[in-house]
């Protein structure tokens, strides 16, 4: 009996069999190498062959003068993200319920989700030439409304903001779909309930629109908070140039610039395992957190 | 529901309205602006005088682009990969997610695979050693290198057994009865019957092939082996003076043409704007079923 079942799953281990070798190979695998971060390493020499120094490289990272900041532009960069990528597509979606003409509620759906699907490639090479200080067509506009030039991508005191827009600006539209999926999973007989009462169309937004959100609201506040070491590589990597360092470098444009430019790849393997290191414990938190607080199940 | 036929409430609407307007024009005119520079003489374009529409219109920079042999090459590159990528990305996206949608009493070890697979999502070994191992595995400087070590997306796994999941499974069942095998159900009932999640993949898969570019500087050693992503990021964003170095002098010279930039921006973007309004139908519906299931 138990050798039929064993014969019976027999093809589901088959059909599984050539994606878990893939993923042993390139996800695992170099989990083990991570070991790369106690070793003085040397490419010709190997894993096995590099010499084995402790925890010199982590002592390097936490001297490193620079670290402190690093952190710090990370968490600041993407702590607003998370924030603004909450607010903004969950005020959006509020509205969007209240608008009645459905050509028009889907119209502004398709434009809006656009960007999303567009890299940060090109986005960047659009703010790039938008917001260039010499012939963008913002600082244009900035100049002939009276103000002065503004160098959104090389100033320090933009720049952080100026990521956090563009992030916005790419992404609202694609997370404002989940929140207006909630809203129209809302039991219709709750608003009727609440006319009935009196209330106006602010009482209903505030009384039953905003509650019948909430569950998702938390289930994706709580999932945000494994990306708290993540400020987005491929937009500070296109959109950075060592004049914003100060303000815009981040984890893992450090991680890049060390490993792949410098080619230390001990120290840099090091940093990036302490960025993984953490974001397992904030992953794993924040999987719980959905589970206990939304019955959130990832399978 | 709503109703609400107050003065106020009709100066809600129409300043709702006007505001939902402003947002989505704004999300729409720095493409239009860009696409508007790259159509326009590049002595207007550099003289600041393009808005959102061409002034002393002219396909110049498209006709430069399109004769442009690395452009052409890096185009090629996308093509390629993207053409591999999606056909390994999804045959193994089913067959991943296929046996992790089937219940523990059916296959007792689904659980376990389901963790080998989502502990991938939680850590990860880092760019280094990321690198390292397909460095080792020898597909550096090949297309291989772009497809295989991503060949199975988690994500897009877990979006895909999440809808096998909801199938009745009454219609597999009187198929086993019928001495199908677990290939059979899956190739000729499964599979048609998920057309929406699987055409919401597809979009995910095509996409992220051909907006990938980060593997692409990394694992390719020449420029000419560059996707076209990956080469806009040299030509159009030239934050890499490494491999900048590896340029020709004409594409040194024209990096500094606001026409060609735009020019190669919108050619770049042109294949995501011309799936987007066949395919954006089919994801709304598989977003929300993978982001927020009960």
């Amino acid at each position: 009996m138990k050798a039929m079942k064993a014969l019976r799953e027999l093809p589901l281990h088959l059909m599984l069999l050539p994606g878990a070798l893939i993923v042993f190979v390139y996800c695992y695998v170099p989990m083990v190498g991570v070991t790369i971060a106690f070793q003085q390493f040397v490419p010709v020499k190997g894993l096995f062959g590099s010499e084995w120094i402790g925890l010199d490289n982590f002592r390097y990272v936490l001297n490193m003068p620079d670290i402190g900041r690093v952190v710090w532009n990370t968490l600041f960069i993407s702590v607003m993200k998370i924030v603004a990528g909450l607010t903004v597509p969950i005020a959006i979606a509020i509205l969007l319920n209240e608008v009645r003409l459905q050509f028009f509620k889907k119209t502004f759906q398709t434009l809006v989700y656009l960007p999303h699907f567009l890299s940060w490639i090109i986005i960047s090479g659009i703010l790039i030439d938008i917001l260039s200080p010499s012939e963008g067509v913002v600082n244009r506009i900035v100049q002939a409304l009276g103000g002065r030039s503004v160098f959104f991508l090389g100033d320090n005191g933009w720049f952080p903001f100026t990521l956090v827009a563009s992030d916005v600006w790419k992404e609202f539209g694609f997370s404002t779909i989940v929140y207006l999926a909630a809203i129209t999973g809302i039991n219709p007989s709750l608003y009727e309930a609440a006319v009935m009462d009196g209330a106006g169309r602010w009482k209903q937004m505030r009384h039953v629109t905003l509650p019948g959100m909430l569950p998702v609201i938390v289930l994706l506040a709580t999932l945000s908070l494994g990306n708290v070491l993540n400020a987005g590589f491929e937009q500070v990597f296109n959109l950075y140039s060592p004049s914003v360092y100060e303000s815009g470098d981040i984890l893992d444009t450090l991680i890049y610039r060390i490993g792949i430019l410098d080619a230390q790849f001990g120290v840099a393997t090091a940093i990036g395992l302490l960025k993984s290191f953490v974001s397992l414990i904030l992953i794993s938190l924040s999987y719980f957190l959905a589970y206990r607080l939304a019955n959130y199940r990832i399978f | 529901m709503h109703t609400n036929k107050s003065l106020g409430g009709i100066a809600f609407t129409a300043a709702n309205y006007g505001f939902l307007l402003l947002v989505s024009v704004a999300c729409l005119l720095p493409l239009v602006h860009v696409f508007a520079v790259s159509l326009s003489s590049s002595t207007a374009a550099s003289a600041g005088l393009v808005g959102i529409w061409p002034v002393e219109a002219t396909l110049a920079s498209y006709d430069y682009i399109l004769h442009k042999p690395e452009f052409l090459r890096a185009f090629g590159v996308s093509l390629e990969r993207a053409a591999l990528g999606f056909a390994l990305n999804m045959t193994l996206t089913v067959l991943c997610a296929y046996p992790l949608s089937k219940q523990t009493k059916d296959f007792r070890l689904r659980t376990a695979y389901a963790w080998y697979f989502v502990a991938t999502i939680l850590f990860s070994g880092g760019l280094i050693p990321w690198f390292l191992t397909i460095n080792a595995t020898g597909l550096v400087d090949t297309v291989w290198g772009l497809v295989v070590p991503g060949a199975v997306p988690v994500f897009n796994v877990i979006l895909m057994l999440n809808f096998f999941r909801g199938l009745p499974g009454e219609i597999e069942e009187s198929a086993f009865m019928d001495g199908a095998g677990y290939f059979t159900v899956l190739w000729r009932i499964v599979v048609p019957l998920s057309m929406p999640v699987i055409a919401t993949v597809a979009l995910f898969t095509l996409v992220g092939h051909w907006n990938a570019w980060f593997d692409g500087l990394i694992l390719m050693n020449f420029p000419e082996k560059y996707p076209l992503s990956t080469y806009l990021q040299l030509m159009v964003i030239n934050s890499n003076p490494l491999a900048l170095s590896g340029l020709s002098l004409s594409e040194l010279s024209e990096i500094s043409q606001r026409t060609t930039r735009a020019a190669q921006i919108f050619v770049g973007a042109l294949p995501i704007l011309l799936v987007y309004p066949f395919l954006q139908r089919f994801f709304v519906k598989g977003i929300v079923l993978g982001s927020v299931k009960a």
